[in-house]
């Protein structure tokens, strides 16, 4: 227990006594917000679909989880890199149960950066439906968090170096929020289109964050909740087998 | 030496150890024990397999060949009770920039579960020894080179674990920081009969501080003993002289340093 609680406190540490990173996650998922949400947003209306902003909030706050949480889950090759590593791979304590403490820390970091866009939302109008809704949208941000800092655990540990990154960025991480319902409903989609959504898991994420925000999800809370729980837990394993082989 | 060798009182035993990098090998089919309480010295040039094998003594990575048997444990398969036994401080930075001095020394004692209080007093003593007490609340990317590697060596004795290595401790320290280390790795050895194995690429150190020595060279072992005995068997007069006669012996002899140990390297590699 109080090896996995330093392993948090260390990840929230470094976030944040790290401003330049804080502000350098924000920048991309403000960016979506205000080009995607004012620059469509007269289309929406016109397409009798209501208000895109209200619409968009809870898909860049998925965004902006994913991407830190990918990003904390990857902080493992720096780790590797600067030499960290070793002084927790050679610690008399279960690999799992360090990967388990650099998760939840990586998550409650995402969480934040999650946190901070849903508070700059309701500064440009954004309104949620209620307290409770508030929690549960915490609880999805805190299930997709989970889920992507475990991809980005099992990612870094069968890489040595920051080359594969760039590989991982494109051929990973924006695929999956592209196609993950964030930008668009998932109404009348081609089927291929609905197919690969339904297939991705950070899709259950958003639309659990849009049902518990603004009353609107499309695949079921319940389905999200389920895909949720089931994936996080499933990658978590095989991000904590994956930890624990990593050699140096 | 000899009979010694064969009790139950080694402490690691390494039996036809060989690491294999892709076709290179780097460790070579070594075997040799460490008795309980001795302070041994692992020697070796550049590239000689000295970090691959404290690498895979202390669980960081797989032999390709060979038996470890280190204080009982099975360092492939009994991970944890080998990692309960020893203490290290790398040949490379292992810190964490971010954090602070004593940060790194809580999180490393919550990793080794250390009591709250026994914690305390020994972080204070050890950041006292290596003269870091305070600065104990900077973050460690504002530390000198030779500072890191001082908090890194604190943080080495925080948990006093039976068997200690220490790979190239003296990196990069002044003098004082040397001798003091040393007296004080002495003390731990003579009081606590903690066992050391360690490497340095500087001779006078082993000679000093080592009971035993081993030479390493292209990952075999070429010689064994008492610094004495190795200066004896070579007929020189210091552990210095023996090791340049042992693993000096080729084109390393006429050519400068570095330079030599390359192209030596590369001449090897052809034959
Ligand atoms: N990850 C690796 N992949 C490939 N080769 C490696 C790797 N690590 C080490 N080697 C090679 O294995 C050999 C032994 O390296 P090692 O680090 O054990 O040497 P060393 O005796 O510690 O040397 P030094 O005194 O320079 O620290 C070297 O030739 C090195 O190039
Ligand atoms: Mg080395």
């Amino acid at each position: 227990m109080n090896v996995i609680y330093i392993l948090w406190l260390r990840q929230l540490k470094r976030y944040f006594r790290s401003k330049p990173r804080i502000l350098g996650a924000l920048g991309q998922p403000l960016l979506f917000l205000f080009a995607l949400g004012f620059g469509f947003g007269p289309v929406y209306q016109r397409a009798g679909e209501g208000n895109y902003m209200q619409f968009l909030v809870p898909g860049i706050i998925a965004m902006s989880v994913l991407f830190t949480s990918m990003f904390n889950g990857i902080e493992i090759i720096w780790d590797r890199q600067f030499g960290f590593l070793k002084e927790t791979l050679v610690a008399p304590v279960s690999r799992v149960k360090i990967m388990l403490g650099r998760t939840f820390g990586g998550a409650s970091v995402a969480v934040f950066q999650g946190i901070i866009i849903l508070v700059i939302s309701l500064l440009i109008g954004f309104r949620f439906s209620s307290m409770p809704a508030l929690l549960a949208a915490l609880f999805f941000m805190f299930m997709i968090a989970v889920l992507f800092t475990a991809v980005g655990t099992a990612i870094a540990s069968l890489l040595e170096d920051m080359q594969g990154f760039q590989l991982i960025m494109n051929f990973l991480i924006m695929p999956l929020f592209f196609l993950s319902g964030a930008l668009f409903p998932l109404n009348d989609l081609p089927a291929a289109v609905d197919a690969i959504v339904r297939l991705n898991p950070l899709s259950y994420g958003v639309d659990g964050l849009r049902g518990a925000l603004i009353g609107q999800a499309q695949l079921g809370i319940w389905a999200d909740l389920g895909v949720l729980t089931f994936s996080s837990f499933v990658l978590v394993i095989i991000g904590g087998y994956l930890f624990s082989k990593i050699q140096i | 030496m000899k009979s010694i060798e064969q009790t139950d009182e080694a402490v690691i035993r390494v039996t036809e150890l060989s690491k294999r990098y892709g076709n290179f090998l780097a460790v070579d089919n070594i075997s040799f024990t460490v008795r309980r309480g001795e302070i041994f010295a692992f020697l070796g040039p550049n590239g000689a397999g000295k970090t691959t094998t404290i690498k895979m003594l202390t669980t960081l990575l797989t032999p390709t060949d060979g038996k470890l048997l280190l204080n009982g444990y099975d360092p492939v398969r009994e991970q944890d009770a080998v990692r309960r036994s020893f203490g290290i401080v790398f040949q490379d930075f292992s810190l964490d920039n971010e954090l602070t001095a004593r940060e790194n020394m809580v999180f490393h004692a919550v990793l080794y579960s250390m009591p709250k209080n026994v914690r305390e007093e020994r972080i204070k003593m050890l950041l006292e020894l290596v003269q870091l007490w305070d600065r104990k609340d900077e973050q460690v990317k504002k530390f000198s080179g030779g500072m890191k590697r001082r908090l890194e060596i604190a943080r080495g004795l925080l948990h006093l674990p039976q068997i200690f290595f220490l790979d190239e401790p003296t990196l990069g320290l002044d003098p004082q920081t040397r001798n003091l280390l040393w007296n004080y790795i002495r003390e731990l050895n003579e009081k606590e009969q903690i066992t050391v194995f360690f490497t340095t690429h500087i001779m006078e150190e082993a000679e000093r501080a080592a009971h035993t020595v081993a030479i390493i060279d292209h990952g075999k072992i070429i010689a064994r003993g008492s610094p004495k005995d190795l200066a004896e068997q070579t007929g020189t007069t210091s552990l210095e002289e023996a090791f340049l006669a042992l693993t000096g012996k080729d084109i390393r002899d006429e050519e400068s340093e570095s330079n030599g140990r390359m192209l030596g390297r590369m001449l090897r590699g052809r034959r």
